[in-house]
């Protein structure tokens, strides 16, 4: 599958026609890991996936998510978790995991039809 | 399932406005595609925090100074949001920061043009920032999951950029002979650049552009920059001041206004490094990575220190 994309957007310059130079500039630094950011935005309510960075260890995500993440008042507490340790369902099993759900209609109050003398069920 | 039946999907869920995720399957162009224009947006921001910063000690104000302090911050934060939209696409940070120090990647050519003047801190605000938000708003609906949710919450914060800015110049516009002169000068130098961060125009494209169909992209550069005219071409009557092209003209039929040709030559000759500046923002991004270097290094031994003594602790 071979697909040209020759129409050059803002930021999006091909690298054929962007005359970058070819000498490599490679670092050998061992990178700090990566956090996922989880913020809450006010009491009583949950905490919220925001984004993720880097940070050599916990102390440091978080107040690195301080600083990039609540700038606006955005939120009073944050949770960094490490990404690695993060396990995420496959995308490809949705069908068998989600589609079931569909056809439970019963599981929703709207499925029963009340006399109107029972108000507030 | 063929390669063919993957492609169908990934399209059928693009046309049903579906969100494409890190983990779905994608084309690879459209991984590659993604990556290069994200990533290299996350240069901007980072770039584009150097013209602004050459200007933190000369502010003309305590509030003026923390003004620009919070938008360079801003920038810095815009950067990370968009490094890390370009990481979930299978590519390290340090590719990244790599690939921009070596000249590989590219960023938006607008920061390789000197500010010469306070002005011009206004003039970037209100010109380069706003050209910025028209493609950025329209990036809030591209069909990469992460690469949406970044912009939304950049756009969110953009809008003060622009703002504080046109406020600039507004104070510029109604001060001394001195100050107007330097508002119409920053506006002058700045205009063409940005018309020019559209990119090139519709009409270069060869090519079905996989892009909008991808809706990678909504608007196609001529669009943008049309919008863009309009709306500057109105605001800046209330400064008072003009834009430097004798031709544009409101255009009664097209409900646009026309404007002139803008320099292809210089807009390549930019973007393949020969800029005013390319030189010296790439050698202040290598200084600011190199002489970091120390402090990164520093962290990471102090954490893994840390760690260990907490091990044996628990042994």
């Amino acid at each position: 599958m071979k697909i040209q994309i020759r129409k050059f957007h803002y930021g999006d310059i091909p690298e054929e026609k962007a005359g970058g130079q070819t000498s490599y500039y490679k670092s050998t630094e061992q990178s700090w890991p990566l956090w996922e950011v989880f913020i809450r935005s006010k009491q009583g309510l949950d905490h919220k996936h925001a984004g993720s960075l880097h940070a050599a260890d916990a102390r440091m995500a978080i107040e690195n998510a301080r600083d990039v993440y609540t700038r606006r008042q955005e939120g009073i507490s944050i949770w960094v978790v490490e990404s690695k340790n993060i396990h995420a369902s496959d995308p490809s099993e949705s069908e068998s995991l989600y589609e079931p759900a569909a056809d439970k209609i019963y599981r929703h109050p709207s499925f029963y039809d009340l006399p109107e003398e029972v108000k507030h069920m | 399932m063929q390669v063919q039946d993957l492609e169908k999907i990934f399209q059928e869920k693009v046309d049903q406005e579906i969100k494409i995720e890190p983990r779905d399957w994608m084309p690879e162009a459209y991984r590659k595609t993604n990556l290069r224009q994200i990533s290299q947006h996350a240069h901007s921001e980072v770039v584009g925090m150097l013209p602004e910063g050459n200007w933190i000690t000369r502010a003309p104000s305590l509030k003026r100074k923390a003004i620009l302090i919070a938008k360079v911050q801003d920038e810095g934060g815009h950067g990370l949001y968009l490094y890390s939209a370009a990481e979930t696409l299978g590519m390290s940070r340090e590719q990244m920061i790599d690939d921009l120090l070596s000249g590989k990647a590219k960023y938006s050519s607008i920061f390789n043009y000197p500010t010469l003047s306070w002005a011009d801190m206004g003039a970037i605000g209100w010109l380069v920032d706003g050209a910025a938000i028209l493609n950025q708003v329209m990036l809030c609906r591209t069909s990469y999951g992460p690469y949406s949710r970044a912009m939304v919450r950049i756009c969110k914060e953009e809008s003060f950029h622009q703002r504080q800015g046109f406020e600039a110049l507004l104070v510029l516009s109604r001060g001394t002979a001195e100050q107007k002169a330097m508002c119409q000068d920053a506006i002058n130098r700045w205009w063409w650049p940005s018309l020019m961060m559209f990119g090139p125009k519709d009409s270069e494209s060869t090519n079905s552009d996989q892009s909008i169909k991808w809706k990678i992209k909504r608007k196609t550069n001529d669009e943008l920059r049309q919008s863009f005219v309009d709306m500057i071409a109105f605001q800046v009557k209330v400064l008072g001041m003009t834009l430097p092209d004798p031709h544009l003209k409101w255009n009664e039929e097209r409900q646009h206004y026309d404007f002139g040709e803008i320099n292809w030559d210089e807009f390549w000759s930019v973007v393949k490094g020969n800029g005013p500046c390319n030189k010296q923002r790439l050698a202040a991004r290598r200084k600011a990575h190199e002489e970091g270097a120390w402090v990164r290094e520093a962290a990471m031994a102090y954490a893994e220190k840390k760690a260990a003594r907490e091990k044996q602790k628990a042994a």
